[in-house]
């Protein structure tokens, strides 16, 4: 069907014949405007020019930034980001601490006292920026790569070494990979290893607060921040979750790490459309893209993001963050297989969130070389302290290996526990148990 | 051409076992022998024995990987029809199944795939329909499960549903490494031949070393027109190394292979746990003089070898079945129904399961929850003494 747009369907005649075939070409203005009303694309007009949209013709999305790499507004006609100094000293230490933690942990893993790493060199301004305009209520469905939003979200080193060590302090109870962290509150969702598997989970978390939210007028809108890499969203996943975000119009903010490699296919064999931006467009919702290397630009972004998300009902909103991964995908990779060593120290030594970030404190006299030695020696030897007692912890009770499943034990389970029992009581030497809380007495 | 120096596959390189090691005075639950294990080819001398190998053929010893790779080599230079991609393929895999063969090749047939498991799956399918031979590699079995759908659905109903057009997917193999490595936790760990097996269309495939694995693999890219899912232990793609023929063999699908003759009782099993079956034979063959275990390798999950496992239980009398991932409803459960029903009267004993309890396999339980020579030592001695 078609009609002049100014028709409205109710005013159409019952047998409706198109008003407009109109096809009367006049040279390359069309004078005669006609909209498809097409139930799918309300808002297009006819054409007799057979145009295709080519995607390489269309300007990039512009990457949005506040602070350039020597740390300086730049635009220096508008007014500095609307944050305290205290606030921005918590970032940068946030910052500071998720690297610092990085070596070691990195390190750790080399002398094998762990047996798994990732880490999230270059991407701490992404993380921490973006969770620094969330509120504690807000929920949080991270990748692997976000150490910097359990940091900012009030995660200690304990928590983070209880996980590394899998010890009985972990929240994940012993079970899961190292960096696969979980938090009650603020709320980050465990990570799962499969990629993007959170993406739809967090749609329908979101629209869960927005229903939620709607019941309870004390409580204050909230929203969900999704976190995923450039490579994740090649999975069939991405689209649902993106495209059922738009349709229940849920309050879900989609963070998308672009840092150029998943583990080795770098984003050139990943896609060929204008990033991860463009698909945010394609799905109806506002997006931006930001330098990620700004966490003031993060900051910004994420804050505006979270008001949009909450504002007309609630949207998704996506931002695509743009950086470079300066490290190996993980501890089991060796990158310089699959890209050259000079191109990862090119990008070190172009820009980095965090030294972006030392530049503009010290250019508003707030940081020091002093300062910056004492607070990295405090912050290592803090690591180092958390390290040590979370390595020395037993091992949660062996029951926990059938805990959880369902909610009860069932009997079969049950069954499998005694037989268990039966085995290392029969076979006394072929176990140790003494890394495991309550030993034996830990399967009951 | 200078190549990177290769790098350590995904939690491979990791020496200990950080969250099972062995209990000092263990004497069955000990890191398995590998070099010594009955269950390779330490020599090149045992491999003109075998059926199935071509006879006086030049050999190499391989780990597995490395046999994939030759394997995949010797495909990719038979036929150019044959297609390899999937995630990080072009530089060679994370577990270096495809080292070099992009530059070999070419791009055009050796390529990356973005990040999707669905749309590898697909994408071989559409090839495959369209007569190429398209080796497809999910970086982990259990990434499998966007993919699902399409072999479910798709690779395994395709000839039915297209009937009398022909059209089918015969030539498409799905690689993915799976299994047990020690630290893996609940995504780097698991073994779903069980999910697969349940479905008829697709035959599932999963070799217990390098040299089968060659076989086995230059078997369903070329001598079956039925699609296959590959499954490699990837505890293995590094531990187990053995002499491997180096020109085109195959090893027939859907047979199962006696690695060990006995006629007390027959141990079933397939991929990894074979070298722990294997432990826990000699320890058993050393305490309880005069016992002879026969060990079968299933090779093919499904559609499976009845007959070789239906005439050994029918002699033995007894069977003990070994996998690493759940009892639940898994493959000891096919198998022991068969026995019941196929040789009933020859029984002396239920047939046991030993495999992975129902349960995750949660990080530092591993060692507790998957089947260990100890268990499987109990399993044969109470089997023999019911």
């Amino acid at each position: 069907m078609l009609l002049r747009r100014p028709l409205l369907a109710a005013r159409m005649p019952r047998s409706f014949v198109p008003v407009l075939a109109s096809p009367t070409p006049m040279g390359k203005h069309r004078l005669t405007k006609a909209w498809v009303v097409f139930p799918g694309a309300v808002n297009s007009e006819f054409t007799s020019d057979m145009s295709f949209v080519t995607a390489k013709d269309l300007p990039a999305i512009p990457t949005y930034r506040v602070m350039n790499s020597d740390g300086e507004m730049v635009d220096k006609t508008r007014g500095h980001p609307n944050v305290s100094d205290e606030e921005v000293l918590t970032w940068y230490k946030n910052m500071l601490q998720v690297s610092i933690m990085d070596t070691i942990m990195f390190d750790a893993h080399r002398q094998g006292r762990v047996s798994f790493y990732m880490v999230s060199q270059g991407e701490e301004g992404i993380s921490i920026g973006s969770a620094a305009a969330l509120t504690p209520d807000d929920v949080a469905f991270s990748q692997y790569r976000e150490a910097g939003v359990y940091q900012q979200r009030g995660f200690t080193l304990k928590d983070f070494m209880s996980q590394l060590f899998a010890n009985c302090n972990d929240n994940g109870k012993g079970r899961n990979m190292p960096v696969h962290y979980g938090q009650k509150y603020p709320r980050i969702i465990t990570v799962s290893s499969p990629l993007a598997t959170q993406i739809p989970q967090a749609s329908g978390a979101a629209y869960a607060l927005k229903l939620k939210d709607l019941q309870n007028p004390n409580q204050a809108p909230r929203v969900v921040a999704c976190y995923l890499g450039e490579g994740a969203a090649s999975e069939g996943d991405f689209h649902a979750g993106l495209n059922i975000a738009a349709t229940r119009s849920c309050p879900v903010i989609f963070v998308v790490r672009n840092n150029g490699y998943a583990i080795s296919t770098p984003t050139i064999e990943q896609y060929r459309g204008d990033g991860i931006a463009s698909r945010g467009v394609g799905y109806g919702m506002d997006t931006i893209r930001v330098d990620g290397n700004d966490v003031f630009a993060m900051y910004e972004a994420m804050t505006e993001a979270r008001r949009r998300a909450l504002s007309d009902g609630c949207q998704p909103v996506l931002i695509e963050a743009m950086s470079y991964r300066v490290s190996h995908h993980s501890t089991s990779d060796d990158s310089f297989a699959y890209r050259a060593r000079v191109e990862v120290e090119d990008w070190k030594r172009r820009d980095n969130p965090i030294i972006r970030l030392r530049k503009w404190l010290e250019n508003k006299g707030i940081w020091n070389e002093d300062m910056e030695k004492e607070t990295r020696d405090s912050m290592r030897q803090a690591v180092l302290k958390e390290f040590k007692e979370a390595e020395r912890l037993k091992k949660p009770p062996i029951r926990e290996a059938f805990t959880d499943v369902y909610e009860e034990i069932t009997e079969e389970a049950q069954e499998q526990m005694k037989e268990l029992k039966r085995i290392i009581e029969t076979y006394p030497d072929e176990y140790d148990l003494q890394p495991y809380k309550d030993g034996l007495k830990g399967l009951e | 051409m200078v190549r990177p120096r290769a790098p350590r596959g995904l939690m491979h390189q990791i020496p200990r076992r950080y969250y099972s090691a062995p209990s000092p005075a263990a004497k069955l639950n000990l890191p398995l022998d590998f070099k010594t294990t009955p269950l390779l080819h330490h020599t090149p001398a045992t491999l003109s024995s075998v059926p199935n190998f071509p006879a006086g053929a030049t050999s190499k010893r391989l780990n597995l990987f490395q046999a994939i790779n030759s394997a995949l080599r010797t495909a990719l230079s038979t036929s150019d029809k044959v297609l390899l991609f999937g995630e990080d393929v072009a530089f060679g895999g994370v577990f270096r199944c495809s080292m070099d063969l992009q530059s070999e090749f070419g791009s055009d047939r050796v390529f990356n795939t973005p990040l999707t498991e669905q749309g590898i799956a697909g994408f071989a399918i559409g090839a495959a329909a369209e007569g190429m031979k398209p080796v497809a590699e999910l970086q982990f079995a259990d990434y499998m499960y966007p993919a699902f759908d399409q072999i479910v659905n798709e690779a395994a109903k395709f000839r039915y549903r297209e009937g009398n057009t022909g059209v089918n997917v015969g030539g498409l193999v799905i690689r993915m490494p799976c299994g047990a490595v020690g630290h893996g936790a609940l995504y780097h760990t698991q073994s779903p031949e069980s999910l697969f097996a349940h479905i008829p269309g697709v035959r599932v495939v999963m070799p217990r070393s390098p040299a089968q694995a060659k076989g086995l693999l230059l078997s369903s890219i070329f001598e079956h027109n039925d699609p296959v899912i590959f499954m490699e232990p990837k505890g293995l793609y590094r531990a187990a190394a053995e002499y491997v023929p180096n020109e085109y063999y195959t090893i027939p699908l859907s047979k199962a292979e006696v690695v060990k003759p006995g006629k007390d009782l027959t141990i079933i099993s397939y991929g990894q746990p074979l070298y722990r079956c294997s432990a826990a034979i000699s320890a058993i063959e050393k305490t309880m003089k005069g016992v002879n275990i026969e060990l079968i390798d299933l090779r093919t999950i499904y559609p499976w070898d009845r007959q070789t496992v239906l005439e050994s239980v029918r002699k033995t009398g007894r069977a003990v079945v070994v996998h690493e991932s759940m009892v639940n409803y898994g493959v000891g459960a096919e198998v022991a129904a068969t026995l019941q029903e196929g040789a009933f009267l020859r029984l002396e004993a239920p047939v046991k399961r030993v495999a992975g309890w129902s349960t995750h396999t949660g990080l530092t339980y591993e060692q507790f929850i998957l089947p260990d020579v100890t268990r499987i030592y109990d399993a044969i001695k109470q089997t023999l003494e019911y």
